[in-house]
């Protein structure tokens, strides 16, 4: 992977970030909460501040991001478009739905497109159940998505 | 709420919200200031209603009426008709399924009819962001009278004797954990909430977090003092930002009111709480798990014993308890152990929140007493299978739970029936499938989410749900040999038996299940090469019907590999060994010629 460079003023809001929990590693996913919010991501660099900062081995940190799945360690498109793969959107028809957005951008799940705009992925259960197949996209919630809907719903951006 | 002649109620939950339903508010209140109605009429935003079908919900106050999918632009109309002029908005009224007359107060819906609300008591009543009017409906005064009246013991044996099990999956009466927890000697114990609702197509605990916060609070300060403990954490997933929001509200009012924080009520018992996030791991709903997810590690599981009574977070002795668990423990000290042990049935007292949710008319949330049968709540209060499709299966428990049939719609719910026939209660999600939905494809479907939730710290869950999954991913490619299925059966016991922890243990219950109740359609798959449900694309073959075709050519010019050939004005033909089977001719067919076998 890349190097990426933090800006000094980026490493010092995220030195705060810790220090404001105490540096304390019991409180290692509120802060990597917060740090992922500061860049969008964790890049490995991220990662390296935080073990260093809270005295904790950098594999430890590794370790944490790359279990949970909400924490990414790939930048997320300008507008992150999520399928709900619950079990209500899924016998609703979430695959075809996701088919549809795969194709349109060809992209797979968890890549973004080549200009940075889209970025694609699957959650489980927003719990707008009622809704579904339910698709979010940012804060936007669209709700019965039919895959027919679908480049509609990209024209929008 | 006593100010105001007549209340807006507007449904604020998530489901709504994601269809305008702040707008709605925002357009009311316009109206309401419009005509000089903003002394005698308050807009509120509530928790959600339930009936997340027909959203965005309305209700008007004190008359009960009922308005369903309410727009933005309804605001005006419905402010002018209802409040000024007592006409009821015709065409915005709930229209009843059987009798297509609209039925405007909602205790006589049949959605309604049959629920008994307890955890739910106050979603949909109170504004969730205001403490006011959660006090207002005796909010906080049973843990007043716990504190001012009990001791910890007395306190404890209510719990005990109101038969309260645990709400998140396991069915442990809570009582007994929290005597476990109280008896563990210790200078600090913790008292922690679940809330991380980790079964997809289960929502009861993000709504109730969202239209009653406080009751969580309320009933985290009882187990406090019961425990004897002076801190509560909340773990809530990360994906629940509104529920996290209300939350902090309502943490923030009760400090505010001294119902929080240093010697409530006078009493000299302290107790605070504040919030953790879980970051999306199915496995951290699984108690040791989640309070290693807490201390900051990887969220895997610990064998038990120890149990988190003895030795929890931090090492400390730790009481854990599901958000629903929480709600019910403010009504119980308020009307009497006594009062909810009449609930229900023998073994399982009280009520159950479900998200019923899939294939059925009226997806939302409910709550039933322990004991309703499984067709009164697809039927009665579900309104039945959409579309007029066949009733197939009902999955229960999420991915830890099972399908059950028809066969198994005049059982009772409770928590052992549901175990005695092959499913479980889990957390309460309720999901219908219908003639179309294939068996196995839906096992393989929860298979596919526990091999990505598996924590991998257990050989039989990292390694025998792959193998499962594999096994279940050929049968619907249509490339099973003979033996696969008792191959299948085989390994689903092993990892049953031989799994660390509570995700691995019930992993194999859907593929379980369905072997049992499904078994025909198992065989198809593997001896027939056909999906009877018409689901696995690899096992589906387009035909052209040659006496319907009229040659118009649509379909082979949508065809995307040219497996269609055809002269013009001559029935077409489809090449099955370059058909991807996407379906595009179907749709485009004007004349119905084009049918899956």
């Amino acid at each position: 992977m890349a190097k990426v460079k933090i800006p000094d003023n980026k490493v010092q809001e995220l030195k705060d970030i810790c220090k404001s929990f105490n540096n304390d590693p019991g409180e290692l996913i509120n802060v990597l909460h917060q740090a992922q919010q500061l860049f969008g991501y964790l890049p490995a660099e991220v990662q390296e501040i935080v073990a260093d900062e809270m005295n904790v081995s950098v594999a430890h940190v590794y370790g944490v991001v790359t279990f949970y799945s909400f924490f990414s360690m790939l930048p997320k498109g300008k507008h992150p478009i999520s399928i709900c793969m619950g079990t209500a959107c899924y016998v609703r028809g979430a695959e075809k739905v996701l088919d549809e957005f795969k194709r349109r951008l060809d992209v797979k799940v968890g890549e973004t497109t080549p200009d940075g705009k889209f970025s694609l992925s699957c959650l489980r259960c927003v719990g707008a159940c009622g809704l579904a197949p339910v698709v979010t996209i940012g804060e936007r919630v669209y709700g019965r998505v039919s895959p027919d809907d679908v480049k509609k719903i990209l024209d929008e951006y | 709420m006593a100010k105001y002649k007549n209340h807006i109620l507007v449904c604020g939950g998530t489901g709504c919200r994601a269809s305008q339903s702040e707008a709605i508010a925002a357009n009311l209140q316009k109206a309401v200031d419009e005509n000089n109605l903003g002394n005698d009429v308050q807009v509120v935003k509530t928790g959600c209603f339930g009936f997340c079908e027909k959203g965005p919900v309305i209700k008007m106050v004190p008359d009960n009426t009922f308005y369903v999918h309410v727009a933005p632009e309804d605001a005006e109309e419905l402010v002018l008709e209802h409040l000024v002029k007592g006409r009821k908005v015709e065409r915005l009224l709930y229209i009843d399924p059987e009798t297509k007359a609209p039925v405007s107060d909602s205790r006589h819906m049949d959605f309604y009819k049959k629920q008994l609300r307890i955890a739910l008591r106050n979603c949909g009543f109170i504004d969730p962001e205001n403490i006011d009017e959660y006090i207002a409906r005796d909010g906080y005064s049973a843990l007043g009278t716990v504190l001012e009246k009990m001791s910890p013991e007395e306190a404890i044996k209510v719990v005990k004797d109101s038969g309260l099990r645990g709400r998140g999956g396991g069915g442990f009466p809570t009582g007994l954990k929290w005597e476990l927890t109280y008896k563990s000697e210790s200078d600090q114990k913790y008292v922690v909430c679940n809330a991380d609702e980790g079964d997809p197509g289960a929502f009861m605990d993000r709504s109730i977090l969202e239209g009653d916060p406080h009751s969580v609070l309320e009933a985290m300060a009882i187990c406090g003092y019961c425990i004897g403990a002076d801190t509560g954490l909340i773990y809530i997933r990360a994906e629940y930002p509104l529920a996290i929001k209300r939350l902090k509200i309502a943490i923030d009012q009760a400090r505010e009111y001294g119902l929080l924080g240093k010697d409530i009520f006078g009493s000299g018992f302290d107790f605070d709480v504040s919030i953790r996030y879980g970051a999306g791991a199915f496995v951290c709903g699984e108690e040791t798990a989640l309070i290693h997810s807490m201390e900051g590690m990887r969220g895997e599981p610990t064998v038990k014993p120890p149990f988190p009574a003895q030795s929890g977070y931090k090492g400390k002795p730790t009481n854990v308890n599901n958000v629903e668990t929480f709600a019910n423990i403010p009504a119980i000290f308020l009307k009497g152990a006594e009062w909810f042990n009449k609930i229900g049935t023998e073994k399982s007292a009280g009520t159950k929140v479900f998200a019923l949710a899939g294939k059925v008319n009226n997806v939302g949330l409910i709550e039933v007493p322990m004991g309703t049968t499984l067709r009164e709540v697809i039927f009665d209060i579900g309104g039945g299978i959409k579309g007029g499709k066949k009733f197939k299966a009902v999955q229960t428990g999420g991915p830890s739970g099972g399908c059950l049939t028809e066969n198994h719609l005049d059982l009772p719910i409770d928590y052992d029936t549901l175990l005695a026939s092959g499913s479980m209660m889990g957390s309460g999600g309720m999901i219908v499938m219908d003639e179309d939905d294939c068996m196995v494809s839906v096992a393989k479907f929860y298979l596919d989410f526990t091999v990505e939730e598996s924590c991998g710290k257990c050989t039989p869950c990292r390694v025998g749900n792959k193998r499962l999954y594999e096994l279940l991913d050929k049968i619907t490619l249509g490339k099973a040999e003979e033996g696969d299925l008792t191959l299948l059966r085989n390994l689903a016991n092993v990892i049953k038996d031989t799994a660390l922890c509570g995700l691995g243990q019930t992993s194999p219950n859907p593929v379980l299940s369905t072997m049992d109740n499904f078994p025909e359609e198992y065989e198809a798959h593997v001896k027939d090469g056909k999906c009877p449900a018409g689901q696995c694309r690899a096992l589906m073959q387009y035909v052209i019907d040659q006496n319907l075709c009229v040659g118009c050519t649509l379909c082979s010019r949508v065809c995307p590999v040219d497996a269609i050939s055809g002269e013009k004005k001559m029935p077409h033909f489809i090449d099955s060994s370059v058909c991807i089977k996407c379906g595009a001719c179907m749709e485009k067919c004007k004349f119905g010629a084009i049918s899956v076998q």
